[in-house]
């Protein structure tokens, strides 16, 4: 069953489609993000379910009610909506202290005080805010900051949940512990969460389903092992992790990197759909492998340490392949001719999407 | 070698600072003390007596109340109608809002006096084109509205004040991270609730801010009473000094009762000031701007045109008509007559520009004192503002709180305090020289010049200076080579924010001015005390248009700027 259904939105700014006829389900309880690089619609499309935005086309429904329909002409307000909501630069008000920053969307709903007490309470105890109920958000870090809108958007015990890259303001290893802390708030109050975000990782880790989007237009949604096994496009493929895309020409079935047949052929099936000469070959570098005699033959350019990882970059001929192994001690040095096997590749037909 | 360099170094610090201090020692302090001392002590001894004396005479003390009344009144309805304004252009759709936010600045560039002048003319009890049109219209004889008063000095301080809230209000609603005001709408509350929660408390400082601006300016004022008050013998400080000095010729004991009310000018200022800072340290807030999305504006629906409509009608009375009387009057050939073709011509232009001694004296000295006391104040200003802001020397604290003395001095009190020191008292007398009006520009508009020179040399990070020190510069090729021209932008702010105002100065000029140095703002306020209307009005409207030129000149050199940056 779904909970959060959009139906056909589009949303033009001028002669610019910054959203295109989008069409998602997100269950219940399911925790759902928007991926794409900055300008994709994203964004845009989370402020058109919290009602920052109103629809040109399509329809937003949260359950059975309707929130946003240009067919029907209806927009309900954001103050309408009981979503919570976290935005990137925390918008904790500064003339508020932690207590009443919390308190204010039950205020606003008129509950009463010891009603409003223990709600509040609650969330404070839940965001690891005890102890600093009457501290002004101003002597507090960014991440206690981005605690205090959370515990706010908890306040009212919403139903959807909507994030709006909530952790890109912290450093790294805050914005490690705090995406388990969104997970652990949403197990206990069981909201279904719409995620925007722009950074791999933190989609993979949290969701349930990921949609990635560019210009507008939904490239894939798929749970976060298909979207990185089986991307559905060559977009998908680049965006998502390291990845190489080799310009490839087939012949006889065989197959050459583009100008430089001397290094010889690619030892990999050209598989049957593939019918096109030229092609562009996806790989990631993991999935290459070097072998001392066989492959298809480069010359190592350059290596580098990056921990626990080795990073290779490979010439063939003038493509550059880049290559990545866990081993402790470097295979080949700089300068050293090599060969490539590649284990699991994508085909797409050149000039598709770059 | 290195202990030398060191040595050198040291050295120049040490000179600036010396120099810096010098100036503002000789310039503010010492005139300040001046007048401290003589309101304080008589023949040596500490004396309240005679301090009592003074502020309990009926004159004196009916001076501070109306000015305090002033003050206040003004602050409150600037308030009111700037944060009105700015909301107006910020925070709803109203149509054409960039060119409207413009045109609310355009008060500010209209002098207070001339505004007052040309209220004087639409306004006055009996002979007020207004007052007078609508006698005849309904065949009455009093008059609709008399500016001859408290709430009439009140409006018009207020119709040209007011742009000091609007600039800070705007400015803290574009600075403002919309995200705090959409954060409060997912919270449930409708737009009133947030304007009342979020966005009114978040401008408490810019808002208090911005009326502290006025309080200052409007405690301390000159024209607009001098003008609209003093014919109903409504005083208030500065006009009550001046009448007093003017009345006695010059004579020790008006000089004493003035600064003895000058002191209470600079308590007041004083006061206001360190108000300003405590609400500009509780409010700072830090807004981190967010994704760059649009604030939410009110749509004002069916209120869209009347507002728009109700804005312009407010600029075009407070602004156009104003200046088109001024423009009309100055062109008449009497005052009193209608305003036909063959009762107007260039006559009066003619005469003040080329024939009238006294006229053609007071633009040329406004002329060349502004302009060079535009240009010492800027140069000065930057050689302080160095020392402060980029410097590590010792004994700076002396210069950081002399630094701050001009922001709290009222004109008024500069007029007094240079004459305490330069007439003849200390071996120097300067009394009805223009070196007087010079020395005093220099100290009223230093507080101009050290704002926009230290906010410019901020933007400096110190690793460039550091940069070409490590280029092997010395300090001052450092200096020369990488911060002025850095900076020169901020200079040239500074000169014009001095130039112009100096050009219509009144407050300071009138308590110095001698026979032979008339500025345009004194011979403005002389003219119309003589009765001379119609050539007050002609030589305002040269004031004008040299106001006019000066603002086109900016806006070149700012655009010019902005497209240097691209």
């Amino acid at each position: 069953m779904s909970h959060v259904k959009l139906t056909d939105v589009t949303k033009r700014f001028g002669p610019v489609v910054a959203v295109n006829r989008l069409n998602i389900e997100i269950s219940k309880g399911e925790c759902f993000s928007m991926l794409g690089p900055s300008g994709c619609g994203k964004t845009t499309t989370l402020r058109m379910v919290a009602g920052f935005e109103d629809l040109d086309e399509g329809e937003i429904s949260v359950g059975e009610k309707v929130f946003s329909s240009s067919f029907k002409k209806y927009y309900l307000p954001p103050e309408k909506r009981d979503f919570g909501m976290v935005f990137q630069a925390f918008a904790v008000w500064p003339h508020l202290n932690v207590f009443n920053n919390i308190a204010f969307p039950l205020q606003i709903r008129k509950m009463t005080k010891t009603e409003i007490e223990e709600r509040t309470r609650r969330a404070i105890t839940y965001t690891g805010l005890s102890g600093s109920e009457h501290t002004y958000p101003n002597e507090l870090s960014g991440g206690q900051k981005q605690r205090i809108a959370l515990a706010r958007a908890i306040a009212i015990n919403p139903t959807v949940m909507l994030l709006d890259e909530p952790l890109s303001n912290l450093d790294p290893k805050l914005r490690e512990e705090m995406r388990f802390e969104i997970k652990d708030l949403q197990r206990k109050f069981d909201f279904t969460i719409i995620y925007v975000t722009h950074d791999q990782a933190e989609a993979m880790a949290l969701s349930d389903r990921i949609l990635v989007m560019s210009e507008g237009v939904v490239q894939q949604i798929d749970t976060p092992l298909n979207i990185y096994h089986k991307p559905a496009n060559q977009f998908v493929f680049s965006f998502i992790g390291l990845s190489n895309m080799l310009p490839v020409e087939i012949a006889d079935g065989s197959i050459w990197i583009e100008g430089n047949h001397n290094a010889g052929a690619i030892p990999t099936e050209v598989p049957p759909e593939v019918k096109a000469r030229h092609m562009t070959l996806a790989v990631r570098p993991y999935e290459i492998d070097f072998v001392r005699t066989a492959g298809v033959r480069g010359i190592v350019k350059r290596v580098a340490y990056l921990g626990d990882i080795i990073d290779y970059r490979i010439m063939i001929g003038d493509v550059e392949v880049r290559v990545q192994k866990n081993r402790k001690r470097e295979i080949f040095r700089e300068n050293e001719p090599c060969g490539l096997e590649f284990n699991q590749v994508a085909w797409y037909e050149r000039g598709s999407a770059s | 070698m290195m202990i030398k360099k060191h040595f050198g170094n040291f050295g120049l610090a040490e000179i600036l600072l010396a120099i810096s201090v010098l100036i503002l020692v000789i310039v503010v302090a010492i005139p300040v003390l001046l007048i401290l001392w003589t309101a304080l002590f008589v023949d040596g001894k500490f004396n309240t007596a005679d301090i009592l004396n003074i502020l309990s005479q009926p004159a004196t003390y009916e001076a501070l109340k109306n000015s305090f009344i002033i003050a206040a009144g003004v602050t409150f309805f600037s308030t009111v109608v700037g944060v009105f304004f700015a909301w107006l252009v910020s925070r709803t759709d109203l149509p054409f809002k960039e060119t409207m936010k413009v045109l609310f600045l355009i008060p500010f560039m209209l002098p207070t006096l001339i505004g007052a002048l040309a209220w004087k003319m639409l306004l006055s009890p009996r002979a007020g084109y207004i007052n007078k049109f609508i006698n005849d219209l309904f065949g009455l004889d009093g008059s609709f509205f008399n500016i001859y008063s408290l709430s009439g000095i009140i409006a018009v301080e207020t119709m040209y004040l007011f742009p000091f809230v609007f600039i800070q209000v705007t400015g803290a609603l574009e600075r403002m991270d919309p995200t705090l005001e959409e954060s409060a709408r997912i919270s449930g509350a409708g737009l009133l609730t947030i304007t009342r929660k979020i966005t009114l408390p978040l401008m408490l400082p810019s808002i208090a801010a911005g009326a502290l601006l006025v309080a200052l300016y409007s405690l301390a004022h000159f024209g607009v009473p001098a003008i609209l008050g003093t014919e109903a013998g409504i005083y208030n400080i500065p006009t009550k000094i001046y009448e007093q000095i003017y009345q006695s010729g010059g004579s020790f004991t008006a000089i004493r009762t003035g600064t003895v009310l000058s002191t209470i000018l600079i308590i007041s200022a004083a006061l206001i000031l360190y108000i300003q800072s405590l609400v500009l340290k509780a409010g700072r807030f830090q807004v981190i701007a967010g994704k760059s999305m649009r604030p939410m504006l009110l749509k004002l629906r069916g209120l869209k045109l009347p507002l728009l409509m109700f804005s312009i009608l407010y600029l075009s009375i407070t602004v156009i008509m104003p200046t088109v009387t001024i423009f009309l009057v100055g062109a008449l050939k009497t005052y009193g007559i209608n305003f036909t073709w063959e009762n107007m011509s260039f006559t009066n232009l003619k005469y003040i520009l080329f024939e009238w001694k006294m006229t053609k004296d007071a633009i040329w000295n406004s002329i060349y004192l502004s302009l060079s006391a535009a240009f010492v104040t800027m140069i000065v200003g930057v050689l302080i503002s160095y020392t402060i802001v980029k410097m590590k020397v010792r004994g700076k604290f002396i210069l950081e709180f002399l630094g701050v003395l001009p922001f709290s001095l009222p004109g008024t009190v500069i007029a007094i305090g240079v004459i305490l020191m330069w007439s003849g008292k200390f071996g120097v007398n300067l009394y009805n020289t223009a070196w007087i009006i010079f020395v005093a520009y220099i100290a009223r508009y230093m507080a101009f010049s050290l704002k926009s020179n230290s906010a410019a040399l901020e933007q400096v990070s110190d690793s460039l200076e550091e940069a070409a020190r490590a280029c092997g510069a010395t300090h001052w090729q450092s200096l020369k080579d990488i911060v002025i021209p850095l900076v020169k932008p901020g200079m040239v702010a500074a000169f014009f924010l001095i130039f112009l105002p100096a050009m219509r100065e009144l407050t300071t000029s009138v308590l110095l001015y001698g026979p032979k140095t008339r500025t345009i703002g004194v011979a403005i306020y002389a003219l119309n005390e003589d009765g001379e209307t119609v050539y007050a009005a002609t030589l305002a409207s040269v004031a004008l248009i040299i106001i006019i030129i000066g603002q086109l000149i900016i806006k070149r050199i700012t655009q010019s700027k902005i497209q240097g940056v691209q």
